[in-house]
């Protein structure tokens, strides 16, 4: 981990600095540090493995890609509907349901809960939301300590940094960096690169915190609007605890994870970890349906559901664009993605980095701070193909770059237009009278035949594909020219 | 699959040749067009067909993209198969085209012009059913194939299948064939440095195999592969296939 990607990462998405044209700025440094290089191939090329494993069954893959996608589209086609419900049901389970619509509201509405039960000590399961809003953060100014439980998102927090990878948050780090961390920070503790015992250590540390914590706060999964059930799935048991221990449960989720049935869950449960971490189940499958009722001996006295918005409802807005908030959180894209590989997590600057990221950011957070990501991609569709819920990731970061440089009639993105300039303007209209003009295109392509190798190579474009690319050499004559020589028929 | 056969074996196939192919590398189309002409067909080539537009496309300027589309398809007016040599631009005429038409007007005509896109090797192989006699000295290549012929064309077995069928080629195949070679058009560009680390270590990978030429099915790619292998001073040369089996099964045409 080089101290340029960690700078300035440790409050995610609602930062006060919104960064413009930062991917761009910031790829080179990732690009030249070896083992930032090197500890991300080697782990995707890992889950890549993995995940195939579970997926070498072609024709099983798409059926059950296809269930998935459908119980997705039918939560966001009636979400309005669907969300009501699930405030209803989860009422009745005794679960109490708040809404908000902005960063602040989520924080206040989280700290207000904690302040009525007088809680000070939080104890965390892993939950994208909260990095998104920033709670750590806004909690621990109002005199709240939030302990992360997840063994990475501890790693990370220990070593003041933002999550680089949406399932596994200190993938970046490698064994070694893990060990030096915790001999600093955590008491007692040697350096060791032994595994089992680094682990041991955590536990340790994270025992003492579950054991004081007045609060659990996690994420969720899959909210079912039918029964009011939180789904929630982990492997190290820390998300039962967090959720279980603690006399208060509090949930945060975007309210784009919604599903209608409980039948939608089984598909979607057998895809997300395939494709996150190629487990065919995780360790834990929680479902939370309520606080301890009077004769159960355990489980918290309270549970509330906080369901967040954050730009989701604009997103929901667009037929399109939509598709965007089918995602499961896999990370499937990142794994599977060549620019996240070589880059990593931190490059985006945004919480959600990777493909799903490149459109997400975007839209959630505007085209005039984010609005590079969509262009930083070779398009080359990895993402789209591996998505469990067939997301078209690579259309959305091709519509994205249209609302970029033309936005819609009604800006169908926050910053539309936000990439647009006179000289791509004036480019494309240039390339359009030639490419539209075949007697025009007939000359210059021609022309470019006889002297395009006397452009110089200092020209732009030609000077930035250049420092990594010989120069591409024109033939002496286009093919237009060599068919016609060739007896090919014109008509 | 994204292709379907046509109702029988046509007797005359027009060739789209690609903008690319038509300034950097001609031979590549005129080897295509040989290979077509060849096994029996009449092979049509309008002079006015220009760009797929996919560039507009792929950097959000959709009007200019449309604008090229509907030239290209007045360009190609009878209702024969459309033979590209290359993935990413069959890719954009097949699968981008309706998109780009969707709800308007032109749809219909649209979508009947974009399921006549082939790409050439598919259509070597499943249309043409195409047999070489291979009369090359023995060599040894490794292939790569597009993002677009893989993914958006379904184009996976034909090219290695054809390759496989030359019998004095052998064919080591890339351990990460599957893997993004880092040209993407104008990423290449606005991404330099990116770009650079894909298709460094695409040619890392490439040269695992033991070959020293690699074959594809778009020239974007092969521009890319074999510049950042010369500037790095590689012993890696590349070819496009309808150049390397024209080559192979009759000499340069």
């Amino acid at each position: 981990m080089d101290a340029h990607n960690s700078a300035g990462q440790t409050h995610g998405i609602n930062s006060a600095h919104k960064p413009r044209g930062d991917f761009t700025a910031r790829a080179p440094a990732a690009l030249a540090n070896p083992t930032l290089r090197a500890n991300f191939r080697r782990a995707m090329d890992g889950l890549m493995t993995k995940r195939a494993a579970q997926f070498a069954d072609r024709d099983a893959w798409t059926a059950l890609r296809a269930r998935g996608a459908a119980a997705r589209a039918n939560a966001l086609a009636r979400l309005p509907e669907l969300l009501e419900r699930l405030e209803d049901r989860c009422t009745a389970n005794g679960i109490r349901v708040h809404w908000a619509e902005t960063a602040a509201e989520a924080n206040a509405i989280v700290l207000a809960i904690l302040r009525e039960a007088g809680a000070t000590r939080v104890i965390k399961g892993k939950s994208m939301v909260s990095e998104e809003i920033g709670l750590n953060h806004h909690l621990e100014a109002h005199g709240v300590t939030a302990v992360e439980s997840d063994l990475g998102e501890y790693i990370i927090q220990l070593a003041g940094e933002a999550p680089s990878h949406i399932v596994m948050p200190c993938i970046h780090k490698n064994k070694a960096e893990i060990a030096q961390l915790f001999a600093e920070n955590i008491p007692g503790q040697p350096y060791t690169e032994d595994v089992d015992s680094l682990t041991a250590a955590a536990r340790r540390a994270l025992r003492q915190r579950f054991a004081a914590a007045e609060a659990g706060i996690s994420g969720v999964n899959f909210a079912v609007a039918e029964t009011g059930t939180l789904v929630l799935i982990e492997n190290e048991g820390n998300g039962r605890l967090s959720t279980t221990l603690p006399p208060l449960h509090i949930a945060v989720t975007g309210i784009e994870k919604v599903v209608e049935r409980l039948d939608d869950v089984p598909p979607l449960l057998a895809l997300l970890p395939r494709s996150a971490t190629g487990q065919a189940i995780t360790t834990y499958v929680n479902m939370i349906s309520g606080p301890r009722k009077p004769d159960e001996k355990d489980g918290p006295r309270e549970v509330h559901l906080v369901l967040y918005d954050g730009g989701r409802s604009r997103v929901y807005d667009d037929a399109e664009l939509r598709d965007t908030l089918r995602c499961i959180r896999c990370g499937a894209c990142m794994n599977h993605c060549p620019v996240y590989a070589r880059v990593g997590g931190h490059t985006y600057r945004f919480v959600y980095p990777g493909p799903i990221g490149k459109i997400l950011s975007p839209q959630l957070e505007g085209l005039d701070c984010a609005g590079d990501q969509p262009f930083a991609s070779s398009l080359c569709g990895a993402c789209s193909e591996v998505c469990p819920v067939q997301i078209p990731l690579a259309d959305i970061l091709v519509r994205l770059r249209q609302e970029a440089v033309r936005p819609s009639a009604t800006p169908a993105v926050k910053g539309g237009g936000s990439q647009a300039g006179l000289a791509a303007d004036l480019g494309w209209a240039g390339w359009r009278l030639v490419y539209g003009h075949p007697a025009l295109y007939a000359l210059v392509s021609r022309l470019l035949a006889r002297l395009g190798n006397l452009i110089p190579a200092s020209v732009p474009m030609l000077r930035q594909w250049t420092r990594f690319r010989t120069k591409p050499r024109f033939a002496a004559r286009t093919l237009h020219e060599l068919a016609a020589r060739g007896g090919f028929d014109r008509e | 699959m994204t292709h379907s056969l046509p109702p029988h074996r046509p007797d005359t196939v027009y060739f789209f040749g690609t903008c690319l192919i038509d300034l950097f590398y001609p031979q590549a189309g005129l080897a295509g067009m040989e290979l077509l002409r060849r096994a029996g067909l009449r092979v049509v080539f309008p002079p006015a067909q220009t760009c797929c537009g996919q560039p507009a496309r792929n950097n959000g300027y959709m009007d200019e993209a449309r604008a090229i589309a509907l030239r290209q398809m007045e360009a190609f007016p009878q209702d024969w198969p459309i033979v590209v040599p290359s993935g990413s631009c069959a890719g954009m005429m097949r699968v981008h085209y309706p998109q780009l038409f969707a709800g308007r007007p032109e749809a219909p005509q649209v979508g009947a012009f974009a399921a006549r896109v082939y790409e050439l090797t598919w259509f070597l192989v499943h249309v043409l059913d195409l047999k070489l006699e291979d009369k090359g000295e023995p060599v040894t290549v490794t292939w790569h194939g597009s993002c677009s012929a893989q993914r958006e064309m379904g184009v996976v077995d034909e090219p290695k299948r054809l390759l496989r069928s030359l019998t004095n080629v052998t064919l080591v195949e890339n351990p990460r064939e599957t893997e993004c070679c880092g040209f993407g058009g104008t990423f290449s560009v606005k991404q330099p440095e990116v770009s650079a680390a894909m298709v460094s270590d695409k040619v890392a990978a490439l040269e695992s195999t033991g070959a020293r030429h690699v074959v594809s099915g778009d020239c974007g790619c092969l521009m890319n592969i074999t510049g950042a292998a010369a500037k790095a001073r590689r012993d890696l040369t590349g070819s496009h296939i309808a150049e390397f089996l024209w080559e192979r099964s009759h000499g340069r045409p």
